[in-house]
């Protein structure tokens, strides 16, 4: 008999939903932590150590996993054997398309022609999809188990906070340049 | 101090007298040693009350060696003997170092691998040199604790790249320490600072020592210290502000083609003046060099802070980034501690100040702060808290650690700052048909192009069974330990075949090299040696034999019969040699009864996680 691996929810005693305290996760992440960190075992034996470094590394992986809301979303789908990377995707809905078009227009303009209202416009747009997202997650995930419209979410999800790290980038740059 | 409640893993429930372990700062100017007497760390000072060991080392002709202020006596005298900064060498090629023409040593012309000095003793590596200042530290302690040591936290910056910190940890090997971990000096700084105030909340610490310089965000939170971002450079700190100021003194006093004497003089001269415009408007330089020439030159502060602007403005850039990895502002950071010698420059501190909104907080010895630190984790990691008394560090690794993917891009594995230890995997596939090899190179380094990042290891991966391109699939994992350390396997998925490596640095030793100077040393005190290793050994021996049984009485309900028994014959095996003189035979049993644990402790974990998140003692758990 070998020790089954907790998944990253069962690990830190908590129910597998998206729908999250995140306190809750940060504390029962440094209790675990407390009882596995490498730290605990540095004089006892290569056995216990061994053990330690692989149970300190699942928490850490697992606390990273479940602090993401868009990492959470997919691992909860994966766990349901619904991957949300590769060909298993469906196909982007013509609307979202759009959207993502005229995003990217919208930060080409702006690299083009740094316009600092325009950008706030941009990123309170991304935020304010970025939360109708997660809303949306919540349902698909902790209500209807929608798994399949759950990797979508996250998809969609994904995307717009990629664009938003980049918008914040591109603010970044304006900042960075030199006063003239 | 009310910190950390939690409970004893229940890994060793036997009582234990104190333990030695100390705390070592291997500094590039000087380093220290620390413990923690009757629960306060202090320093330890030597037979002479100096606290402070100037990082310097001088091999004489008989193949002794002089280290610390003996042998900074002699800098000037004996430069090509003489090693003083070693630190930034470690880990490093000769093409890595900078000012390297203004170096007075004789290097070994070697494009490959680490630095070698030829000195009057032989080649010399840095972890050579390195030993002998940690061996020195090592023995001041035995002497004034009076005993063994248990173990060793050995500091290195947190800016340490693989190679570096394997380098650190060889020479405190070579030099016979028990190496409990590496810890990142801010880290350490951080811990003597927040233990000393009971600080809760987000600090900077802000490090700038002789060559290195780093700075490190933390959230201190119930006694859980959290390094949230980190970064710096391994080769900016207070001896790149001396060089500015000896070009200076060249220009100035028109000199050119210095000896290697002479080069030694100025450079000591520069760093005076450095301290002295900390306290003083003016410095006066004064020097006669060896073909009679005089040197008389006054350097005011505003020229000094003129010429070295620019380092600071790199370490202010520095901390900017780190905070924008934290996700911080710089108002969002309660305090910032200053840790190193060079922070006492005014213009430094006055950059530091400005980009926090508040000043440094100085009240620790800069000089002191990170042994200190060290000194407390050492204390905790031999086994020596007192109930109550409880922290957890979670630290990061400081740079992305990535492979080498075609047309010579990396292709990133691990991001900089995640909380170690921290382990990723990543799937590649062949590229041709058959292909029965394939060539993994392991970077460091955050850049998109591999030639721009450091180039940490290569391996390969032979013994593919023919496949058509892209039918294999190699999965190469990267498993970064406690002490910031990489270790790679790669592993075919569909055959099975499997390759794995220590990352031993492009820049670092081979194991034959260590093996080498290990033995080496053992010829000069062969007896010495077995002694220390066949104590060593049974030290470990009756102390796996004491957890074992404590770990049995309390959990021997998680074994299947046949485990017990496996772990019985080998508990039996050890306890029968553990008091014999074979060396080998202990070694041998040690390793047969932890391996034979190993499926053991892995459960002992589980069980120790699953009753602490239930919010009741272990001893609850079991009783229920």
């Amino acid at each position: 008999m070998s020790t089954p691996i907790p998944d990253h929810f069962a690990l830190f005693g908590l129910e597998p939903r998206f729908g999250l305290d995140g306190d809750q996760l940060t504390r029962a992440y440094r209790t675990v932590q407390a009882h596995v960190h490498p730290d605990r075992f540095a004089a006892a034996g290569a056995a216990e150590q061994r053990a330690a470094l692989q149970w300190a590394t699942l928490a850490n992986e697992a606390y990273q996993v479940l602090s993401s809301p868009v990492r959470r979303a997919a691992y909860l789908c994966e766990q349901r054997g619904v991957p949300v990377a590769g060909e298993g995707g469906r196909s982007i809905p013509p609307d979202f398309l759009m959207l993502q078009m005229q995003w990217r227009q919208g930060l080409e303009e702006l690299r083009r022609h740094p316009d600092s209202r325009r950008l706030d416009e941009l990123r309170q747009e991304a935020a304010s999809h970025c939360r109708r997202e997660l809303a949306n997650l919540e349902s698909k995930l902790d209500q209807e188990h929608d798994f399949a419209g759950a990797a979508d979410g996250v998809r969609r999800l994904m995307f717009i906070e990629k664009f938003i790290k980049e918008l914040e980038a591109t603010g970044d740059d304006e900042r960075a340049a030199p006063a003239t | 101090m009310a910190l950390l409640q939690i409970a004893e893993p229940g890994m060793s429930s036997a009582p234990h007298q104190h333990r030695l372990a100390v705390g070592i700062d291997l500094g590039t100017t000087n380093s220290l040693v620390a413990t923690v007497r009757h629960g306060l760390p202090q320093a330890i000072a030597d037979e002479e009350g100096r606290v402070l060991l100037p990082s310097v080392v001088r091999f004489l002709a008989d193949g002794t060696s002089e280290v610390g202020h003996a042998a900074l006596a002699h800098q000037a005298l004996d430069p090509r003997n003489t090693i003083v900064s070693v630190k930034r060498f470690m880990g490093r090629g000769l093409r890595d170092v900078a000012h390297v023409e203004n170096l007075t040593y004789d290097f070994v012309d070697s494009t490959q691998g680490m630095v070698q000095l030829r000195t009057v003793a032989g080649v010399k590596s840095p972890v050579e040199v390195s030993a002998q200042i940690l061996g020195t530290l090592g023995r001041r302690a035995e002497a004034a604790l009076g005993g063994a040591l248990i173990g060793a936290v050995v500091t290195v910056p947190a800016y340490f790249d693989d190679a570096q910190r394997q380098a650190t940890r060889d020479a405190a090997r070579l030099a016979g320490l028990n190496v409990f971990r590496l810890l990142n000096e801010p880290t350490a700084a951080a811990l003597a600072y927040g233990l000393d105030h009971a600080a809760e909340g987000v600090y900077a610490v802000y490090d700038l020592g002789g060559g290195t310089f780093d700075v490190s965000v933390l959230r201190l939170s119930r006694g859980v210290f959290e390094v949230l971002a980190t970064g710096g450079d391994t080769a900016l700190g207070g001896d790149d502000f001396d060089h500015r100021v000896y070009c200076w003194i060249l220009e100035q006093a028109s000199l050119s083609l210095l000896g290697p004497e002479d080069m030694r003089l100025l450079t000591s001269l520069a760093r005076t003046a450095k301290e002295a415009l900390s306290s003083r408007p003016n410095a006066a330089i004064q020097a006669r060099l060896a073909g009679g020439a005089w040197v008389n030159l006054t350097l005011g502060a505003d020229t000094f802070f003129g010429l070295t602007q620019h380092l600071v403005q790199k370490t202010i850039d520095s901390a900017r980034r780190t905070l924008k990895d934290a996700g911080l502002a710089p108002s969002e950071v309660k305090g910032v501690v200053l840790v190193g010698g060079a922070t006492r420059m005014l213009h430094v501190r006055k950059a530091v100040a400005e980009l926090f909104g508040k000043p440094g907080l100085t009240d620790l010895d800069p000089d002191q702060v990170v042994a200190l630190g060290a000194a407390v984790q050492a204390n905790l990691l031999a086994g020596n808290r007192a109930p109550g008394d409880d922290w957890l560090l979670l630290d990061v690794i400081p740079l992305s650690l990535g492979l080498e993917t075609m047309g010579g891009l990396v292709e990133r594995v691990i991001p900089r700052n995640s909380t170690i230890p921290v382990a990723r995997a990543q799937e590649f596939t062949t590229f041709k048909d058959g292909q029965s090899a394939m060539s993994i190179h392991v970077v460091q380094g955050e850049r998109e192009l591999v030639p721009d990042c450091r180039s940490l290891a290569r391996f390969e991966l032979r013994g593919i069974p023919p496949m058509a391109a892209g039918a294999a699939r190699v999965r190469v994992s990267f498993q970064v330990d406690a002490d910031g350390l990489l270790s790679v396997t790669a592993r075919e998925m569909i055959s099975g075949v499997e390759a794995a490596v220590i990352v031993r640095p492009s820049y670092g030793l081979s194991d034959q090299e260590v093996t080498r100077m290990l033995a080496e040393s053992i010829d000069k005190a062969r007896d010495d040696q077995q002694l220390r290793a066949l104590r060593e050994a049974q030290v470990d021996g009756r102390r796996l034999l004491e957890t074992t049984r404590s770990a049995l009485a309390n959990d021997a309900d998680l074994l299947e019969p046949a485990e017990r028994a496996a772990i019985d014959a080998a508990l039996g095996a050890l306890s029968a040699v553990v008091e014999g003189e074979d060396v080998e035979s202990i070694r041998n049993a040690n390793v047969d009864l932890s391996r034979a644990t190993e499926e053991f402790a892995a459960r002992r974990m589980n069980r120790s996680i699953r009753g602490a998140l239930a919010g009741s003692r272990i001893d609850d758990v079991l009783a229920g």
